[in-house]
């Protein structure tokens, strides 16, 4: 066999052993679950309250977004995270020191990764469809936009996440990242339109992907009526796929080149340095 | 030797030897302004166990990770299986192997997953004469993990954790093997067993092995050559039993008479004993000799090279002065 099939293999096999590792640990299910029962908390006391303009189910609004903004985050932060422990701990020394291990590693967190967004999209889906009306899901049209929608979201996320994690060498560090994450799902209308906000505000949500992974869900998954509410008043596909693929063409660029230089500094006594600094912080 | 071809291998000014596994000439390293290394030369034929010893912050870790392909060498020749190793590419990387000091990395993994994962990617380096993986079953027990397969990593004792740093190093069936500090954490038993194993690795399957260790002891047993590194270069290559003999041709003599202790070091040994039984007979009780052992050569060769590079000490009267007090 070719080296490379071979390590391909490896690595989807890899994502799997890696899943099920992952499914059956406690701390990993509860990390799974536990945001999503507070979306479904979030969105069962929203049902009441309707979309400003419109008598339609606020909470129905706030699902098809909650799906985007997860992809967004299992994309950006899932796989900087695990880059960030994989280091410290020399999971990523292991992989270099494999042959064409680098390559299995990282198809093997994509894979990992890809199907744990999968998962929590239909956790999160199924149980909102019995307290929520108005979500499309009988459509053929839903499944055709969701199924360029979700790819082209995690295509555009991933390999962003692998520069910050390349980038973040502390865990520490992580907080750098994930406030301005928080901050930005507050700016991208996901809980609330943000019709409101000021021009500015509204021209920074739509630089970054979340903005654009909450509308392609919310195209996909609400009544066209509700394309009415958006900014411009509709649901700009063609405009999503253009900000989402740049941010897809710009993570695909830098990532092989940060993450090369990640893993050339990598070595034994990078790693025993590290060990010495976490042994440090847990004393 | 091998068929194997390997591309991007420059052609080398000195005769190419086929048996040499590794080959260093004037090996430097310098971080900013600091040269951490001064020349390193050395040598390894195929099979052949070396023991790299020297004290902390003497460039064992730095020659090491050069040889690995894991850092960058400022200047010096370098061949590891024949490649540049700042230029190895994954082919050479399937033949050799790397023994880490592991902390915590794959703790969800059970044993037989973790071990059967990372052979596949060595599955397609197999040649006529090297099948790889190592078939798990079998590495399980070159190790002594068989019992505890389908435990999870994290599970793992320190001495079982570290025997499955070892299967982890050799599961491609390394040509070349990297040990750094291997037996730290074993008790006697597993040390013992793991020594089994070096031998049946060098003897058997005629593996390179270049280790690191602080446990001279360990260094004896398991070496077929001891190299000392300190102040950035090789100040000692040979045998154990070589660079004893190198250091001090003395030997310790020590005696009771008449309830007296006695202590003469002497480099004809059995010359003075021959003339001391001559002269008392009888009186002579509790005789011993003791030759300089490897740790004795140690501590001379490090210190000579740690003072000399200070005062010009001599360091025979060092050594001298420093085993009869």
């Amino acid at each position: 066999m070719n080296p490379t099939t071979a390590a391909v293999r490896a690595g989807v096999q890899r994502g799997a052993i890696e899943l099920r590792n992952s499914f059956t640990n406690a701390q990993d299910l509860w990390n799974y679950f536990f945001p999503t029962i507070i979306l479904l908390v979030t969105m069962f006391f929203m049902r009441g309250a309707s979309v400003p303009g419109t008598s339609f189910s606020l909470g129905a609004r706030t699902l098809p977004s909650a799906l985007g903004m997860g992809l967004a985050f299992g994309g950006l932060l899932g796989l900087s995270q695990q880059l960030i422990v994989d280091r410290e701990d020399g999971t990523l020394l292991r992989a270099k020191a494999t042959p064409n291990g680098m390559l299995g590693y990282l198809i093997g967190k994509i894979v990992m990764l890809s199907a744990v967004a999968m998962i929590g999209f239909a956790l999160q889906l199924t149980p909102a469809l019995f307290f929520l009306d108005g979500i499309r899901l009988t459509d053929g049209g839903a499944w055709l936009t969701m199924a360029w929608v979700v790819p082209l979201g995690l295509v555009a996320t991933l390999p962003l996440g692998a520069v910050i994690g390349s980038l973040i060498e502390n865990p520490r560090n992580m907080g750098l990242v994930v406030l301005p994450i928080f901050g930005l799902i507050a700016l991208s209308g996901i809980f609330y339109p943000v019709n409101g906000y000021p021009g500015w505000l509204q021209a920074v949500a739509q630089a970054f992907p979340i903005y654009w992974l909450g509308l392609g869900m919310r195209s996909a998954l609400l009544p066209p009526e509700l394309a009415a509410v958006e900014l411009g008043g509709s649901w700009r596909h063609v405009e999503t796929f253009g900000v989402l693929g740049l941010w897809a063409v710009l993570g695909l660029t830098l990532a092989p080149v940060v993450l090369r230089r990640m893993a050339r500094r990598e070595s034994g006594s990078r790693v025993a340095a590290r060990r010495e600094k976490a042994m440090q912080r847990v004393v | 030797m091998t068929a194997v071809e390997l591309p991007g291998v420059a052609p080398t000014p000195h005769p190419p030897d086929e048996e040499l596994v590794l080959d260093v000439r004037d090996l430097r390293m310098r971080y900013g302004t600091v040269d951490v290394l001064h020349g390193v030369d050395l040598t390894a034929r195929r099979g052949e166990v070396l023991a790299l010893l020297g004290p902390n912050g003497a460039g064992k870790t730095t020659t090491i990770e050069i040889l690995e392909g894991f850092r960058m060498r400022s200047a010096g020749e370098v061949r590891v299986l024949g490649v540049d190793p700042g230029r190895g590419d994954e082919r050479w990387r399937a033949r050799m192997g790397v023994v880490l000091q592991s902390w915590r990395d794959h703790g969800k993994w059970r044993v037989r997953d973790l071990l059967a994962h990372l052979g596949t990617f060595y599955a397609p380096y197999a040649t006529d004469r090297i099948i790889r993986p190592w078939p798990v079953d079998e590495l399980l027990d070159a190790v002594g993990l068989t019992p505890h397969a389908s435990k999870r990593v994290h599970q793992l004792s320190g001495g079982q954790r570290r025997r499955l740093d070892v299967a982890v190093g050799i599961v491609g069936r390394p040509e070349l093997l990297f040990l750094d500090e291997p037996t730290v954490g074993f008790d006697p038993a597993a040390r013992r067993e793991f020594h089994d194993l070096v031998h049946r690795l060098a003897d058997l399957d005629e593996t390179t092995i270049l280790l690191t260790t602080h446990d001279l002891d360990e260094a004896e047993k398991l070496a077929d050559r001891i190299l000392i590194l300190a102040g950035g270069r090789i100040i000692a290559d040979g045998s154990p039993d070589e660079l004893a003999r190198r250091v001090a041709g003395d030997a310790e003599i020590r005696w009771t008479r008449d309830g007296e202790r006695f202590v003469h070091v002497a480099a004809d040994a059995t010359g003075f004993v021959r003339d001391l039984l001559n002269e008392h007979g009888d009186g002579v009780q509790e005789l011993e000799i003791r030759r300089a052992s490897l740790e004795d050569a140690y501590m001379a060769l490090v210190y000579e090279e740690e003072s000399g590079v200070r005062a010009g000490t001599a360091a025979a009267s060092v050594w001298r002065q420093g085993s009869t007090s």
